[in-house]
């Protein structure tokens, strides 16, 4: 069990969390036809695109309710409405998000009543769904966001009705923030092995994986779950639930339509995997394809090949706590210590890290850690670039931003396939890194050419 | 190479396994060999000398799979990693200009790379065209005005062990005694601490193991003329005629020059090891024996008790991870005992260990360290081995790196001790890194999940 520590400095240095309203942002853009919309000044949104664009190499759709100084003081329910009615007649959307932050919760904003106001002016936008989301970045993290969304999702566009299974091969897959498109696509072939169709929300592997279109520039999302098929999940056979930080969006899923759900904290590592597919298993009725069966022989091959290296690795971590808990828990798992994690927001769960302590905390405490602990490796976004410079360590790029490095978003770290190429980076990282016996320079070198030697150390 | 010379190369008075008959080691059974040739054997001990360009003359095949594939290391120059070789081509043997490349080769190694001597390593093909590299290494030294040495060591002479002592040979018989060594520097001097020049013969640095001793030596006031061949260099190798005691390291196949030192230059050596814990104590007093020194005999003994009592405190915790663990030892010759005293060290039970190339008197210290049932095992089989490891229910596997995937495979927790590794285990640190390593094997959670059956296997199958 690790103890979560709690933060005790006054000065954030090199934040690791990034907000609330990001996240949920991220949800929406897992749905197709979409636009998230966030009831804000339009510094936030600007931020938060730029920070979705460098991350996917793509242009992401984002609007703002632009609120400026007298809006925010006299009320900005008016910049909702017109956000609103202007996304609609410019861009056609199926789906707007529209999330609060900081400044409109502050604010008191009543977003329910102006959406109703909106409805009320402009009933001709009523086969637009708007959905709410609460999602104030004075608590939480992106991750906690984008499960925010996903639960206003649920609620907003499926129907409470009892489960009535007539799509037998259709299986509902929730999925967190941590899955990138790479992990999603990884997901929907793993099912579609069994022959199950899988409705994966949000679908963020469909919408931001980075293809062109014929159409060319599109300012809504490029892809992501129909809204027609979200009113399908109630008729699947069962849903599958990754991540932990999405457990109240599940429960409500479960609520509503009573499909038995099966729930994964990840799907990296040898057991994680097995568990999902022993589930899928179940769910098709169907034995294990040979595909999978031999992806994991693969794995189990890679685990013992690359345990020299890993074995006793020293690794510190900082993520989201979902993302934390999955790495962490892979990590140790394949013989890594884990002498370092920070998570960027408390989680329940995240006494489950198997290290002794869990920092909430930022960058900074990260490199103390790794310092203070003599981390071999350390795991976190782009920003610990700099940090593993300055340790000399390796560093694994893992959560969000990821900005120097191409196809990030692509690279799935999930089922055996995934595991097993993250096992590789890892392993090559720790050898690029290894620290060698320091040569020993004898006194008896002093004014040899052995002393010569070490100003120059390579042939002339 | 003349019959006669390999014949006589093989004779090794100071081997214990000289008195078998003069075949060499095992004769190699087609279809059922694996270790490397002669060629093999003389470069691997010659190519730590990190100065030298390191020239085999040969076709690709020897140079273009094994060039800069050793874990021994440098603590400055590397001109020993860059693979170097004449590639003959189809041409080049049909119209015999395998002499001519080869002079060729060492003009332009010597005018890139400029090194104090150059090393040519003979192969198969061109010893069965008769090729003379003798002549083209004096001519070529006399026209460039370096050393240029000839290596004849073409792999079909026969095995790793011969190609050893070819290399030993040569060195003998080309470098040693060339130079005199340098001054001991004044600043070096240390009031009341005799230097004494020392030699190490078959220390190969693997992984900058030796860097874990070298402090000691220095510490002692041992000066080592040449650690033959780990991170040395050519010049050092010249004056190892003038060390006043020489130690053989782990090595058979070198006993050869410290032989020849004793005899011609009347330089006493001893066998040691740096692995565990006693031997690299006892190397230490064996030396400190040999030089006939009561102020080093004291110096070292003070230094014995300090170095002990750190590493005993830090293997603690790691011993109690460790004790009771059944490991296998399978690495043959000298090994297969220093290894099993220093799993002993760590309180761990050696249930059969390798003989592969051990002598009788390697397999009497292994009765005496083990007791009179100790399980040899004399055979090379892999299958063998593995089936040896279950049958002795042994946690973990120690052996060289050709017995790596097997032993993976059949999800088995390995060591690898041979030359390739990168981690160091030498000297009193290197136990707690031998340490520290055995414990992260045998208790990597990777073991269970590879020899779990998954959910969906019905248990019987």
């Amino acid at each position: 069990m690790a103890e979560i520590v709690l933060p005790t400095k006054a000065l954030t240095v090199n934040p690791l969390k990034a907000s609330q309203p990001i996240g949920a942002a991220l949800a929406f853009l897992g749905l197709a036809g979409t636009m998230p919309l966030e009831h804000g000044a339009r510094g936030c949104t600007a931020f938060n695109k730029l920070f979705f664009m460098r991350h996917f190499h793509e242009p992401i759709a984002l609007q703002t309710t632009a609120m400026d100084q007298v809006t925010t003081v006299l009320g900005a329910d008016d910049n909702v409405v017109d956000a609103l009615a202007t996304i609609c007649d410019k861009n056609h959307p199926s789906v707007i998000g529209l999330i609060t932050t900081g400044l409109s919760e502050a604010q008191g904003a009543d977003v329910p009543r102006t959406i109703a106001n909106f409805r009320a002016a402009f009933p001709h936008h009523d086969d637009v769904a708007v959905i709410p989301v609460s999602a104030s970045d004075t608590r939480g993290c992106l991750e906690t966001g984008f499960a925010l969304a996903l639960d206003a999702i649920i609620a907003a566009l499926i129907p409470a009705t009892p489960a009535t299974v007539t799509r037998p091969r259709q299986v509902n897959v929730l999925v967190s923030a941590m899955l990138t498109p790479g992990d999603i696509d990884a997901i929907r072939t793993w099912i579609g092995a069994f022959g199950l169709t899988p409705i994966i929300l949000p679908d963020i592997g469909d919408s931001l994986d980075g293809h062109l279109i014929p159409a060319g520039f599109s300012t809504l999302t490029y892809g992501g779950t129909p809204r027609a098929a979200i009113a399908t999940m109630a008729e699947s056979v069962a849903t599958l639930v990754i991540g932990r930080s999405i457990e109240p969006a599940a429960d409500r899923l479960r609520h509503r339509t009573g499909i038995p759900d099966w729930r994964f904290p990840g799907l990296m590592g040898l057991e994680s995997c097995d568990r999902f597919t022993q589930a899928l298993a179940e769910i098709a009725g169907c034995p294990i394809p040979a595909a999978i069966e031999r992806g994991r022989g693969r794995l189990q091959d890679a685990l013992v090949d690359c345990q020299f290296q890993i074995g006793g690795a020293r690794i510190a971590v900082a993520a989201d706590a979902d993302l934390l808990a999955t790495i962490t828990g892979f990590l140790g798992g394949i013989g890594a210590e884990i002498v370092g994690a920070v998570a960027s927001a408390r989680a329940g769960f995240l006494a489950a890290v198997p290290s002794d302590t869990v920092v909430i905390g930022d960058l900074e405490d990260l490199e103390w850690l790794a310092r203070d602990r003599g981390a071999d490796m350390i795991v976190t976004n782009s920003h610990g670039a700099p940090i593993a410079d300055r340790l000399g360590t390796a560093l694994l790029r893992a959560g969000f931003p990821i900005y120097d490095c191409y196809g990030a978003y692509a690279r799935a770290w999930v089922g055996y396939d995934g595991s097993r190429r993250i096992v590789f980076d890892i392993a090559n990282s720790l050898s690029a890194h290894y620290r060698e016996i320091r040569p020993y320079r004898s006194r008896y070198w002093q004014g040899t050419p052995r002393d010569e030697e070490l100003r120059g150390c390579t042939p002339c | 190479m003349k019959p006669d010379d390999i014949l006589a190369l093989m004779n090794e008075p100071a081997c214990a396994h000289n008195a078998k008959t003069k075949s060499g080691c095992a004769k190699p059974q087609p279809g059922a060999t694996q270790g490397g040739c002669c060629f093999d054997g003389a470069r691997n001990a010659l190519l730590p000398i990190a100065d030298v360009a390191h020239i085999v003359h040969g076709p690709i095949g020897c140079a273009g799979s094994s060039w800069d594939n050793r874990g021994t290391r440098s603590s400055g120059i590397e001109t020993y990693r860059m693979g170097m070789t004449t590639d003959l081509s189809e041409m080049d043997v049909i119209m015999g200009r395998g002499e001519r490349c080869l002079f060729q080769a060492i003009r332009q190694a010597i005018e890139s790379y400029r090194p104090p001597a150059v090393f040519v390593y003979n192969t198969c093909v061109p010893a069965l065209q008769g090729d003379d590299i003798e002549a083209v290494a004096r001519t070529a030294s006399a026209r460039f005005g370096v050393p240029v040495i000839p290596v004849d060591c073409a792999g079909f002479y026969g095995n790793k062990n011969l190609g050893n002592r070819i290399a030993g040979d040569v060195i003998y018989r080309h470098v040693i005694g060339t130079r005199e060594p340098d001054p001991v520097p004044p600043a070096a001097q240390r009031p009341g601490i005799t230097t004494h020049d020392v030699n190490l013969i078959g220390e190969w640095n693997v992984g900058g193991e030796f860097w874990n001793v070298a402090p000691l030596f220095d510490e002692l006031g041992l000066r080592l003329l040449c650690t033959f061949s780990g991170d040395s260099r050519f010049r050092e190798v010249q004056t190892m005629h003038r060390a006043q005691a020489n130690m053989v390291v782990c090595s058979k196949a070198m006993l050869h020059v410290a032989r020849k030192l004793a005899e011609d230059h009347g330089t006493p050596f001893f066998e040691g090891s740096f692995y565990g814990i006693k031997d690299t104590s006892q190397a230490f007093r064996d030396f400190a024996g040999l030089l006939g020194d009561p102020d080093l005999r004291d110096r070292t003994e003070a230094m014995i008790a300090r170095e002990e009592a750190e590493v005993v405190a830090a293997l603690a915790p790691l011993r109690r991870r460790l004790a009771g663990k059944r490991v296998l030892v399978f690495t043959g010759g000298y090994k297969s005992w220093s290894v099993v005293s220093a799993m002993q060290d760590l309180d761990m039970i050696v249930v059969a260990t390798g003989t592969e190339k051990s002598t009788e008197e390697d397999k009497a210290r292994i009765r005496a360290l083990m007791g009179p049932d100790a399980r040899m095992i004399a055979d090379n089989d892999q299958t063998a081995l593995i089936a040896t490891f279950h049958e002795c229910t042994a946690d973990i596997l120690i052996a060289g790196d050709r017995y790596i995937y097997p032993a993976l495979k059949s999800r088995i927790p390995f060591l690898d001790i041979d030359h390739v590794r990168r981690i160091g285990y030498a000297g009193y640190s290197g136990m707690i890194e031998l340490a520290r390593n055995l414990d992260r094997a045998v208790h990597s959670p990777v073991w269970d999940q590879v020899r779990r059956r998954p959910s969906w296997t019905p248990p019987t199958a």
